[in-house]
């Protein structure tokens, strides 16, 4: 059994204080009336170099806009000149008039909401496919695994508390507490009002908020049943005689990963690409599944060292180590691969509806659009090529710490450019967000850990898996 | 990884009590033995269907594209469709000799070297398509960047169909080698037991003289590992590449940023399917029931299901952002309502039957498990794979942006024939294929036998409780 270490314990209770603190600051910090935004606007002028920026940016995201007006215009599709930043056009048309003003007020007053959203995405996002990862490995009888079967299951064990928060981020947003969907603003399907968005009004079936918040309670209450059963099976089959609850949690397994592969693209459509409602890629689910796979793996291999150096998995030895690492580096490329797919195909095709949302992330967000390549691709896969590297902890917690980071940086890059547009920052309120659930996670993780034995001695495999060698 | 500590849930592999003798005898008989009627009848009618193809294509070389039922909006219709389709079935075969090696399975050693062997015979046909379609194929090799008296005139590379050249070729030329690596221990168990010395030489020409020693088997696992590492993200690639082929366009529908690992999820699926297919009857005829067991079939049809349930989600992606996207062009692609009920509407729900529908009943373990529905099954899915290909490219472009454009495509006699002709040559190979080459590799089953072999299973089962 394991020990969750008062020191560990008092850390993460540390990390989420701090955190908690933080996130305060930074709603705190928020800006509440147009008058504030107006002084700040002025700050950012007076310094020279950003003010320049700032009125260049402009001027690309005007042409940009236009442009996309300009051909749906030609495509019938009769509409205002809305973009993905729906309120922006005409803003800045007219320099920082009051409209203007508002706008960047609403994004101002995003930025400690979305910081808190793209760190519980990402968290989110990680623990299920965690799960999902350890339903594969399940299903597909693997005999390697089963010795890092409990650590799977004890940062699944993070769902339930992540799911809660999100649940309730979910019902705030649903209720007008934040800005964060532009679709769901008051009037946009309403053709009288001056926010009337017809290309909203026309996704009405799917971009309604009842529909909205109904399917995401959905999807995150059907995956914690799936987590709960799964989890009860496993831990009923320690002391089995026989393989029922092995059976059971097979077919639970094959059951999850079925609901999730549908439910998985239906949320991140929901939840990432409703940031920017008319925008749209078909691959969009798959891509951040990716992203979130190769955490995932990351996270399972970090938490395993951690274990190991503590010395708690005596069974697990560094062929364990070498496959999931090089899990890390094959799913790495495969994130590239669909990063690339997509960037490409859209930047191939250059149609105005689609690159805007390139344009916008290259104008506003380069150096981490561009950053996360060398973080995500580059560097794993040169780090990870080598099969001895692979056994070795030191180097696989370096390159994980690598990977998480580029891909937080991924989410970052996906929620931002929607929410806050060019207002981002990386701050306290960022920071903040990050070591709350930071501190969550380790103090949730590691208390499922603490509840059950560290291997899990009922799995017909256990056996291969202990003697495991590569 | 270790055989002594093998699961004991784990179902064997190799039935019956098989020596590694009786490996080597079993697959080195159709190469010893002659050929039997039905092998002649089967070649016949693959043979002549090959010439009436051959036939064909001379008649379009000759006459000119119009013998085709193209017209001016509808230019890629079934030369793009079969080029797509044989290029995906030839994508399991890497799947299973490459990917699955990476994934340690083991079962994929009684069918890897015929779903290679399929691979390279499918590629073949698909390599004939780029060439046929071109108005002037004469002209072909202009696609290569070659210094010319053109003041050194060369290709642009920003075409994907230039990126096919290179992606079918690498991959044919990988994917040959990896096979042929994979086949020198099993041409060279044939050289040692050949009697007649005109086999015996061909064979000793054909395995390059391995002779087996510790150090040559040491390099031919790591060239093995090592190429599987290559051919897996190439044969991504490669379909992804030829994905691209309409992804990159603006015609709605082909643009769709979902279609290359759809394109890859798609192949994994036909190909597989055509496996199974192929696997199924030869596992009769070469009485291979002893290698090729229920349990490969069993889990060839998982492999199936999983990535047939990659498409049904990929197929509900681009009928959903079809929509969503706003744009009333998306509104006749080939997953939208426009396709369901236009005149295509047999072709869209083809498609539904055979991809989606009829493989959802391998979830019943007994028609997973049963080999005659199992065959059924995977000719459904050769169809409507083949429909998921004409769908995408002559649905989309039977109703593009103008109105004033749209219009219907109709095969003519030449474009089936041409199709059919590419059927005989595949079988003309893979029938000459079955009686020369080793169907299964015996090297490699025979390491796994003492592990997973059945009659080992039951002395270790006896023995001890693990």
């Amino acid at each position: 059994m394991y020990q969750f270490s008062s020191k560990l314990k008092i850390s993460a209770i540390a990390l989420m204080v701090v955190g908690l603190i933080g996130i305060i600051i930074g709603f705190a910090s928020a800006p509440s009336t147009e008058a504030e935004v107006a002084e700040i606007l002025a700050h950012q002028e007076s310094h020279g170099t950003h003010g320049e920026a700032h009125a260049t940016k402009e001027v690309a995201h005007h042409d940009a806009h236009a442009e996309v007006a300009h051909e749906n215009h030609h495509e019938g599709v009769k509409h205002d000149a809305h973009t993905v930043d729906a309120h922006e056009t005409e803003a800045h048309a007219e320099g920082h008039s009051d409209h203007h003003l508002a706008h960047v007020l609403h994004q101002l007053q995003n930025r400690p909401w979305a910081a808190f959203y793209v760190a519980l995405f990402f968290f989110t996002f990680v623990t299920i496919v965690v799960f999902a990862f350890l339903n594969i490995q399940r299903v597909a009888q693997a005999g390697w695994s089963i010795v890092l079967f409990r650590v799977m299951e004890g940062i699944s064990g993070f769902l339930p508390y992540v799911s809660v928060i999100f649940i309730v981020f979910l019902v705030i947003t649903a209720f007008h507490g934040n800005h964060l969907f532009v679709w769901m603003a008051d009037g946009t399907v309403d053709p009288t009002s001056a926010n009337y968005d017809e290309l909203i009004a026309n996704k009405q079936a799917w971009l309604n908020t009842p529909r909205w918040l109904i399917s995401g309670i959905i999807y995150l209450v059907g995956w914690n049943v799936f987590r709960y059963l799964n989890r009860k099976y496993s831990l009923l089959q320690d002391n089995a005689g026989d393989l029922v609850n092995y059976y059971k949690n097979y077919k639970i397994g094959v059951a999850f990963l079925a609901f999730f592969i549908f439910t998985e693209s239906m949320s991140v459509w929901d939840w990432i690409m409703g940031l920017d409602p008319h925008w749209f890629s078909t691959l969009f689910g798959w891509y951040v599944l990716a992203t979130a796979l190769v955490s995932a793996l990351t996270v399972i291999a970090m938490v395993t060292v951690y274990l190991k150096s503590k010395g708690y998995l005596e069974v697990v030895n560094n062929s364990h180590l070498h496959d999931l690492a090089k899990f890390m580096f094959g799913f790495s490329i495969f994130w590239s691969y669909l990063w690339f797919a997509q960037f490409m195909l859209i930047w191939y095709a250059d149609m105005p509806e689609e690159t805007v949302y390139f344009v916008q992330r290259f104008d506003d967000y380069k150096f981490l659009f561009l950053g996360m390549i060398p973080l995500n691709f580059i560097l794993p896969v040169l780090m990870l090529v080598n099969s001895d590297f692979k056994r070795i902890p030191q180097i696989v917690l370096g390159v994980g710490t690598i990977i998480l980071v580029g891909h937080y940086i991924d989410v970052f890059v996906m929620i931002m450019p929607g929410t806050v547009g060019d207002q981002w920052g990386f701050g306290i309120t960022e920071i903040a967000s990050i070591l709350f659930f930071l501190g969550l996670f380790i103090y949730a993780v590691f208390t499922t850990i603490s509840k059950a034995p560290l291997i899990a001695k009922g799995n017909p495999f256990l056996h291969e898996s202990e003697h495991f060698h590569y | 990884m270790s055989s002594h500590y093998e699961a004991p849930i784990r179902e064997p592999l190799v039935l019956g009590e098989k020596s590694y003798h009786d490996i080597t005898m079993d697959i080195v008989k159709p190469i010893e033995g002659k050929a039997n009627k039905n092998w002649y009848i089967a070649f016949t009618i693959a043979l002549i269907a090959f010439l009436w193809g051959v036939g064909c294509i001379l008649y379009t070389i000759g006459t000119g594209i119009g013998v085709w039922g193209l017209n001016k909006n509808i230019g890629w219709a079934w030369d793009i469709t079969n080029f797509v389709w044989w290029v995906g079935i030839g994508h399991a075969g890497t799947l299973i000799s490459a990917v699955l090696l990476l994934f340690r399975q083991k079962w994929r050693m009684a069918i890897n070297r015929s779903a290679e062997a399929m691979t390279i015979f499918a590629v073949f046909q698909a390599g004939l398509f780029p060439l046929i379609h071109m108005g002037r194929p004469w002209n072909g090799y202009w696609v290569l960047p070659i210094p010319n008296q053109f003041g050194s005139l060369w290709v642009n590379f920003n075409s994907p169909l230039l990126w096919d050249v290179f992606a079918i070729s690498t991959y044919l030329s990988v994917s040959l080698v990896f096979w042929w690596t994979g086949l020198l221990p099993d041409f060279a168990m044939i050289r040692d037991r050949a009697v007649k010395p005109f086999q015996k030489k061909i064979y000793a020409l054909l395995s390059f003289g391995w002779s087996g020693r510790a150090k040559d088997w040491q390099r031919f696992e790591e060239v093995s590992l090592v190429l599987a590492g290559l051919a897996t993200p190439l044969v991504l690639s490669v379909h992804t590449i030829v994905s691209m082929d309409f992804a990159t366009s603006i015609n709605p529908g082909w643009h769709s940023t979902i279609f290359p690992p759809y394109f890859v999820a798609g192949a994994i699926f036909s190909g597989f399917a055509m496996v199974q297919t192929l696997l199924g009857i030869m596992r009769k005829v070469s009485n291979l029931e002893s290698y090729i067991t229920r349990l490969h079939v069993e889990y060839m049809n998982i492999v199936i299901m999983v990535t047939g349930g990659i498409v049904a989600v990929a197929y509900a992606s681009e009928f959903f952002i079809a929509w969503y996207t706003g744009s009333p062009y998306e509104n006749y692609t080939y997953m939208s309502i426009g396709a369901a009920t236009g005149p295509y509407g047999w072709a869209f729900w083809s498609l539904i039957l055979f991809n989606i529908a009829i493989p959802q009943l391998l979830w019943i373990q007994k028609v997973r498990r049963s080999f005659i529905m199992s065959f059924i099954i995977s000719i459904a899915i050769n169809i409507g794979m083949w429909f998921e290909r004409f769908d995408i490219i002559a649905i989309v472009l039977s109703k593009g942006h103008l109105p004033s454009t749209w219009t219907r495509f109709e095969p003519t006699f030449v474009d089936v024939g041409v199709f059919v002709g590419t059927i005989g040559f595949f079988f003309v190979l893979f029938l000459l294929y079955a009686r020369t080459f080793p169907v299964i590799a015996q090297a490699e089953v025979k390491t796994i036998m003492k592990s997973s072999g059945e009659h080992y299973k039951q002395l270790r089962d006896g023995k001890n409780e693990h």
